[in-house]
Order: structure tokens, then C-alpha cells, then sequence
């Protein structure tokens, strides 16, 4: 049988490190069943049948903290056969407080004394083999940093789970021992002779969670009354304070400090950084360089390359020829929009036919010839209209165009042949993946050509492209966390976050997601609270992420006549969501149950190595590739086959692009959109648009394009047209800000939360969230302005005053934990 | 009742008592505050809150909410 060994210690004291050194890359990382506690374990190098089990990093094992439950439960109910114990001997006083709660386990301990070389750099001395002798186990001591002994160390612990020696128990004040020793008497015989003393103490301490793990829990009120008097303290304070008092008695004669006023480098750079003054400036710059590097610039090229280049048509290699391909497309495009201009106005319609280059009969040669006929008819003096589309956002533009511009832009595209310059002709061309299958996949049938490159290739490049962003990001927030910056942006933001329910270290994630809500919600694994984390997960996507910037100016285009109010109003209304739901969740029962009590170490700082700040960036990025990578590569390709199969004519075929009407997505459109007549919108067009948003939030700039651009009216015009008010189209985007968000920001909702009924909480009270809001904006801003009154609005009344007493409702922070912990057996 | 959180920055204060109960009495105790603890008040956060104190020889940090909890002399 194979020999468990767990790892149990502090936070911030080397564990990670520790086990990383010990099982180097032979790891198994899941959740322990039911908690989004991650659970670590793996086979100690050279041991076949030695499993190393890194427990959670804690201070205690009371029964207030999710960690600390997992922790105690596996210690108590899996029993391993040895505790490796990692302390920091830098704090020794501290880290030697959970010691004295793992030797009273009865399994037998081994103690690995960490930052040993830090500790003899500062002048002071821990003496190893004296502090082995008072504690009863073995110690060693170790750099998990430099690597020096931590093998050693394991090796101990093996040998003591072979020997089996337990730790003869530190004794307390007289009076707890003899309360201590009555209720061990009244300990079944259930409870093996060594673990006594542990379910003893539990009991003493009123522990609420020890019960279950007991089949009789014999009535010790009695005994516990008469000490709580004789000492004047509740029974806990009792426990702690006798435990810091062991440890005072103990450490006095082992651990020399040096100097005790001088002030370490630590202290140094910690009096600049949290000054009170300098403290948010320089916050607010490696704030900007976070974002700046990891969304703006290099980020946002890497995502870029990799949506656009790799899963998209290519890119060049180094970036050779991208600027001269770019400047050629650009000067094209822009003489053949002088060249329609007048084309078009000709009503010529064998000549615009001619020039069609999106037609399939398009003969650059026949175009020219007739391009060249007409341009013999058109004089310098004569002028042109014609109307603008920007690609990303569909906004028209008016521009005139004179007869020497044309004289110019036909001259210009002559020069290309009347072929729009192809970028693999500049540079070095390196085709993406798309055009590298479009190749293979020749003679293939229309319906596998679509699933394979609007399905799987799309859903694919939707989970990959994101990759290179989320890598880059968690190279910094591995930096900030190993270097102890991250505790400082918790102890600064604290303030503001605390009064919505969040964590000083929700910033990042919010802070990110402003530009793609993927890694934003990845960020917050930074946070350790788990009632923080979820609700930080759950909010981060209600502010406007980069994708979402083209749709948002599309309603301002169309309906707000370019409004520039409108996109401002999307952060205000995003923040505010944010700080609504966080006072608003934080007071139900989901989340009223988790205590979370903001006493916090603030570790010093140091440099992290290379290694483990790559090792955290890989970790986290493969987990994104492997736990949200399903559900988007998934929900991408029922999305494509909703989109392009349909019903024409009664017969179930695959449909062109801008057949969406007939579509299942259509048919599902005209079923649902009922639902949101309450929002000013229940047009089937606008229900599907928002559904095909679920696949990218830019998506619904191309889906509304598609469905809207009928007739000779531009998109923009039939987009107004549709919406009944301004009012609507604001309840509109309000809609498809707030609601879920896009698959792959979904895949990495449901990676973060590791369960499936948290995934489905979250996008169900966004959604919901997002439901109540919109209505709510239409009904009221349609009765305010004067448009009429009914059964909704009452509604929405109600749903305001609801909201209201949600928001101010008493609540108080629950004391105890509520969760319930199970360890698999 | 002198409580840490009316103490000042910059100097050192002996814990007396610690008052309130359950999940954040016994993390305060937990993290090393117990009676007759030195504590030395390092620093107030920019926003004015939380505090961050010395403590058995290492930086922690807690709200003025939690500290008025903590007696002191």
C-alpha cells in the first residue's frame, strides 16, 4: 500500500514551492468534493509509492474557514501516515502555532524549518536540534527555494510513517489538563488511544464540526464551565492563549534574534509602497503597466495574432510586410470607394455588375475593360455621394467625391489589376489555419466544410485565442502574488471593495475585464476568500469588455444618433451593477453562511524565482485549455448548426449566411421573443441577435447587419426603425451588456467555479439580472416620458421596490461556517 | 477601554482582552493576538482603513472594525 504523506502549513511559507521540489512534475491538481478548494497531490521523486498530499495553506484548524475545515477533515477522517509540517523560520512564533495542533493528531510529524538561508542572512539562529528535543518530533531544515534538504526531509517522513512514533503531547496549564484529562475519559473506545487528546480539546473548545466526525459526543458542558470560570476566559481563548504560551516557553531557548529595532529591506520597500501618500499612485502605475502590457499592448497583439492570424486568414511572420500589406489595402480600398462612387451613380447596371468583386462571376479583365469605358464619360468637375460602412461597428459615413479623385482612384486600381491587393504577396506570409484547411478540405461537402471550419476551427480559435492574453496576464499576477505585492493591493482597496461584499483584490479582475472578461475572470484566483471569489466571478463581466465596444457604438449610431453619452453610460452601468449585486448577494443565503473575516498577514517581500512564477502562468493557463475548453468548443458548434440549417420551403437544408431568418436560430428567435415584449424589443431579429452575441458580443453587430440590411434604407435606418423608442434601444443594449456573457468567458465561469450548480447560479443571475434591468428600463422610461402605462409597468415598480429593500435590508455577517465539508473516503 | 483600534500609529500596545465571539474572535487569537501580546501599530491604510500592526514578529493587517475588538492597554 502506498504511504500518504500531507503537507501541511501557513500560507506564504514555501509549500507550494516545498511540494513542487518534492514531486517535481508528477502532479495530480482537482477540487476537493464540493468545495472550490483546489486539492493537490502527487509521488514523491524516486518513490513510486509515496504520495505527497498538499493540504490548503492555514493558520489553524478551527472550524471557521472553508481551508481549514478541508484541511482537519482529511487529517482526521483520511488519516495519512505522516504530517510534513513546513514552517518559516522567519516567523517562527506563528508558523509553530499550527505545529502544536498537528502533533496532537496522533499521526507522527516531521517538522522542515523553511528559509533557513534568509534567516542566517538576517543574523539570528534557530537551533535545530534543541527545538526537535522540546517539540518530540524530528526537524530538519531546509531552502524549498534553493532546494537544499527538502528531500532529506521527505525521507524523514517516511521513516516516521514507517516507525509509527507520535509525539509525546505538550502539556497546558494545570487546570485545562485536568478538564482535558476527564473528558478523554469520557471518550469512547471508538477513538483510538492517539487521537484522544485532538477530539479532547475539540470538545473543550465547543468545536461545532467535531461532533460529526464521532458517533457519540458524550455531554462535557460541565467540565468545560468549571475551567472557563477558574480561568476567567471562554474555553477557545483558553486553548489559544495555553498554545502561544507553550510556544513562548519553548522558543525562548532555541530562536536568537540579532537585532530586534533594525529595519529589513522588506521593511524598506514596504514604508514606500503602502506610504500613505505615495501608496494609490504607484498602485494606479503597476496598475497601468498591468493592464497596459497585458490587454492593450502586448496582450492585445497576441490575441489579435492569435484570433486573426492563426485562426483567421494569416499573419505575416515577425510582423515582415504587415505594415506595406496594410497600407496597400488601405490605399485601395480607398480609390475603389472613389471608383463605386461613380460607378454606382451611373446607374449603369452591366457596368456595376462588372465591378461586383464579391460576385462569383468577377473578371478583374472585363471589369477594367468597362471601367475604362465609362471612365472616358466621367468629366473632372463632375461629383459622386456615397455612403461609408465601417466594417466593425456598420456606421455610414456620407463623403462626396469629385471627378479627378476618380480620375485618381481609377488610375490607382489599375495598378492592382482590380484585385484587392492579397497580403501573402507582401512580406513573409505565414496562412492560418482556416486557409491552410480551406486547401485540404476542397471537394469536401458544404455541411462538413461548415461544421469544420465555422464549427470546430471557430470554437477551437475561440478557446486557443485567448490563451496567449491569459498567459501573459498570469505571468503578472504570479510576479505580484510571489512577490507579496498582491496582500498590499487587498490592504489598500480594501475600503471600498469591502462595503459591496468584494475583496480589495476584486480590482484586478474588474480591471481587466474592461478589456476581455476571460482573463478578468481568471484573475480572481488571486482572491482567497471564497465568498469574494465567487462573487467577484459572478459581477466581473458587467463591465464592458473590449468586444462589446463595436455593439455598444452600433445602438449609439443607429439609435442614438452617435450619442456620446452612451458608451460612458455603459461603465456607470456596469460599476453599478457590480456594486448592486454585491451588497444585494452578499445578504443571501447564498453567501450570508461564509464568514470572512479580513485578518490578514502581509507577507514580506521578496523576489519570486523564474521558475515558479512560469510554473503558476502554465497551471492556470492549461486549467483554462482543459476545464472551460469543452463547454466553448461545444456551445460554438450547436450555435453554428443552429445558424445555418433550417427549414426553406419546407425542406431541411443548409443554409448561406443571409438565409438567418429561416435558420433553427430564427425559428427559436420568433418562439422566445415574446419574452422580451416587457423590454421594448420582442422583434425575433433582436432575440436572435442576442443569441448569436453568446458566441462573441461582436457578433451581434454582424447578426443585427445580416437581418437588418433590406430594402434601400442603410442597416442603421432599419435598426431605428425596429426599436419603437430610444428608451428600447437602450433596454436593449442594457440586455446584452449585462446578461451572460460570451461561451468562452462562460468556460472560464465555470472553470473558476469548479461546480456546476455555482456555474449555473452565475449565469442565471445574470441573466436574470440582466432580465429585471432592461424591463425595468423600458417600462419606467416609457411611463416617465409619457408613453403609456400597464400591467408591466406595475411590474417593474414592484421590481424596483423589491431591489430597493434588497440593497437596505438589515443583514449581519454570519460567525460561524455553514458549509458543509465532506471528505471522501 | 482603550481598544486598538484608537491606538496610535507608531506605538506599542500590550493586549488586554478581546472581545466578540466565533469565526473572527478566534482568527484574531489564531494569528498570534492574545492576551498580553505586544503590538506595534505600523500603519494606517491610505483610505484610513485597515490598520496593519506588528505581531509576534511579522506584518498583519486588520480592519478597524475587528481591532475595536481588541482591548488594549
Amino acid at each position: 500500500m502506498a504511504i500518504k504523506i500531507a503537507l501541511a502549513g501557513n500560507p506564504n511559507c514555501g509549500k507550494t514551492t516545498l511540494f513542487n521540489a518534492l514531486t517535481g512534475s508528477n502532479q495530480f491538481v482537482g477540487n476537493w468534493p464540493g468545495v472550490t478548494v483546489e486539492k493537490k497531490e502527487g509521488k514523491l521523486k524516486g518513490h513510486k509509492d509515496v504520495v505527497i498530499m498538499d493540504l490548503p495553506g492555514i493558520y489553524s484548524l478551527s472550524p471557521y474557514t472553508l481551508e481549514e475545515v478541508v484541511a482537519r477533515n482529511y487529517l482526521i477522517g483520511e488519516r495519512p501516515d505522516a504530517i510534513l509540517n513546513i514552517v518559516d523560520g522567519t516567523n517562527l512564533e506563528r508558523n509553530l502555532y499550527l505545529s502544536t495542533q498537528l502533533l496532537e493528531l496522533g499521526i507522527p510529524v516531521v517538522m522542515a524549518v523553511n528559509m533557513m538561508d534568509i534567516v542566517e542572512k538576517n543574523g539570528d539562529k534557530i537551533d535545530i536540534k534543541t527545538l526537535g528535543k522540546k517539540l518530540g518530533c524530528e526537524v530538519v531544515q531546509i531552502s524549498a527555494l534553493k532546494g537544499t534538504g527538502v528531500m532529506d526531509a521527505a525521507e524523514k517522513a517516511v521513516k516516521a510513517a514507517a516507525a509509527k512514533k507520535f509525539a509525546p503531547v505538550h502539556s497546558f496549564h494545570a487546570d485545562v489538563e485536568t478538564a482535558l484529562s476527564q473528558i478523554e475519559a469520557m471518550l469512547g473506545s471508538e477513538i483510538p488511544e492517539e487521537q484522544k487528546r485532538f477530539y479532547a480539546i475539540k470538545l473543550f473548545e465547543r468545536d461545532d464540526k467535531i461532533g460529526s466526525q464521532m458517533k457519540t459526543v458524550p455531554n462535557v458542558e460541565s467540565i468545560i464551565t468549571e475551567a472557563e470560570t477558574s480561568m476567567d476566559d471562554d474555553s477557545e481563548s483558553i486553548i489559544t492563549n495555553e498554545r502561544y504560551n507553550y510556544i513562548s516557553s519553548i522558543i525562548g531557548s532555541c530562536y536568537t534574534k540579532k537585532n530586534k529595532g533594525g529595519m529589513t529591506i522588506s521593511d524598506k520597500i514596504d514604508r514606500i509602497v503602502t506610504n500613505r501618500i505615495l501608496a494609490l499612485p504607484i498602485f494606479a502605475v503597476i496598475m497601468f503597466i498591468v493592464y497596459y502590457v497585458s490587454v492593450t499592448t502586448v496582450g492585445g497583439i497576441a490575441t489579435d495574432w492569435a484570433n486573426d492570424g492563426v485562426f483567421g486568414d494569416g499573419w505575416h511572420l515577425f510582423g515582415i510586410g504587415s505594415a506595406a500589406a496594410e497600407d496597400a489595402d488601405g490605399e485601395y480600398s480607398d480609390a475603389m470607394n472613389a471608383v463605386m462612387a461613380f460607378v454606382e451613380a451611373s446607374g449603369d447596371d452591366a457596368l456595376i455588375e462588372a465591378m461586383d468583386d464579391e460576385s462569383e462571376e468577377y473578371d478583374p479583365e472585363a471589369a477594367q475593360a468597362a471601367l475604362d469605358a465609362f471612365a472616358a464619360t466621367v468629366s473632372e468637375d463632375a461629383t459622386a455621394d456615397y455612403t461609408l460602412e465601417d466594417e466593425e461597428t456598420l456606421a455610414t459615413e456620407d463623403v462626396t467625391y469629385t471627378g479627378a479623385d476618380f480620375a485618381d482612384g481609377v488610375a490607382v486600381v489599375e495598378e492592382y489589376g482590380l484585385e484587392a491587393p492579397d497580403p501573402a504577396d507582401y512580406g513573409v506570409w505565414i496562412p492560418g489555419i482556416p486557409a491552410l484547411l480551406e486547401n485540404v478540405l476542397g471537394g469536401t461537402p458544404d455541411w462538413l466544410h461548415g461544421l469544420i471550419m465555422d464549427g470546430i476551427v471557430a470554437g477551437v480559435g475561440a478557446v486557443l485565442g485567448f490563451v496567449p492574453q491569459i498567459l501573459i496576464l498570469f505571468i503578472f499576477l504570479a510576479f505580484l502574488e510571489g512577490c507579496g505585492y498582491m496582500a498590499r493591493i487587498a490592504f489598500i482597496m480594501d475600503r471600498i471593495f469591502r462595503k459591496f461584499g468584494l475583496s480589495g483584490k476584486s480590482f484586478i479582475p474588474m480591471l481587466i475585464g474592461s478589456g476581455c472578461g476571460i482573463p478578468g475572470i481568471m484573475a480572481s484566483r488571486t482572491i482567497e476568500s471564497d465568498r469574494d471569489r465567487k462573487l467577484t466571478i459572478m459581477t466581473t463581466t458587467f463591465i464592458p469588455c473590449g468586444a462589446k465596444l463595436p455593439f455598444i457604438a452600433m445602438v449609439a449610431g443607429a439609435i442614438f444618433n452617435g450619442a456620446a453619452w452612451v458608451a460612458p453610460s455603459t461603465y456607470f452601468m456596469g460599476i453599478a451593477a457590480i456594486i448592486c449585486s454585491g451588497i444585494i448577494l452578499k445578504k443571501t443565503k447564498l453567501f450570508v453562511g461564509d464568514p470572512a473575516p479580513f485578518v490578514m498577514e502581509l507577507p514580506a517581500y521578496h523576489l519570486p524565482t523564474v521558475g515558479s512564477v512560469l510554473r503558476s502562468m502554465w497551471e492556470r493557463g492549461w486549467s483554462f485549455i482543459k476545464k472551460a475548453g469543452t463547454i466553448i468548443l461545444l456551445s460554438t458548434i450547436v450555435i453554428w448548426f443552429m445558424t445555418y440549417f433550417g427549414w426553406v420551403d419546407g425542406s431541411f437544408v443548409m443554409l448561406a449566411e443571409d438565409q438567418i431568418e429561416y435558420s433553427i436560430l430564427g425559428r427559436f428567435g420568433n418562439l422566445i421573443s415574446w419574452l422580451f415584449a416587457p423590454q421594448g424589443w420582442g422583434n425575433w431579429q433582436a432575440a436572435v441577435a442576442s443569441i448569436t452575441g453568446l458566441v462573441a458580443k461582436e457578433n451581434i453587430v454582424g447578426t443585427l447587419g445580416i437581418l437588418y440590411s433590406t430594402g434601400d434604407a442603410s442597416v442603421y435606418q432599419n435598426i431605428s426603425a425596429a426599436f419603437p423608442s430610444m428608451i428600447a434601444g437602450y433596454s436593449f443594449l442594457a440586455f446584452n451588456l449585462l446578461c451572460a456573457p460570451c461561451f468562452a468567458a462562460m468556460g472560464a465561469i465555470k472553470r473558476e467555479m469548479n461546480s456546476a450548480k455555482w456555474f449555473w447560479t452565475a449565469v442565471g443571475y445574470q441573466c436574470g439580472f440582466a432580465y429585471l434591468v432592461s424591463m425595468c428600463i423600458y417600462q419606467l422610461g416609457t411611463a416617465i416620458t409619457g408613453g403609456g402605462f400597464g400591467i408591466f409597468t406595475i411590474i417593474s415598480v414592484l421590481v424596483v421596490i423589491g431591489f430597493i429593500y434588497l440593497l437596505f435590508r438589515p443583514y449581519k455577517e454570519s460567525t460561524t461556517l455553514k458549509a458543509n465539508v465532506k471528505v471522501a473516503k | 477601554m482603550q481598544t486598538l483600534k484608537d491606538a496610535k500609529v507608531g506605538s506599542t500596545v500590550a493586549v488586554v482582552k478581546l472581545h466578540g465571539e466565533g469565526a473572527v474572535k478566534r482568527r484574531i487569537m489564531d494569528m498570534g493576538l492574545t492576551k498580553g501580546t505586544q503590538v506595534y501599530i505600523r500603519k494606517v491604510a491610505p483610505l484610513g482603513d485597515p490598520v496593519e500592526v506588528t505581531v509576534r514578529g511579522y506584518e498583519l493587517s486588520l480592519r478597524k472594525a475587528d481591532a475595536e475588538l481588541i482591548e488594549v492597554q
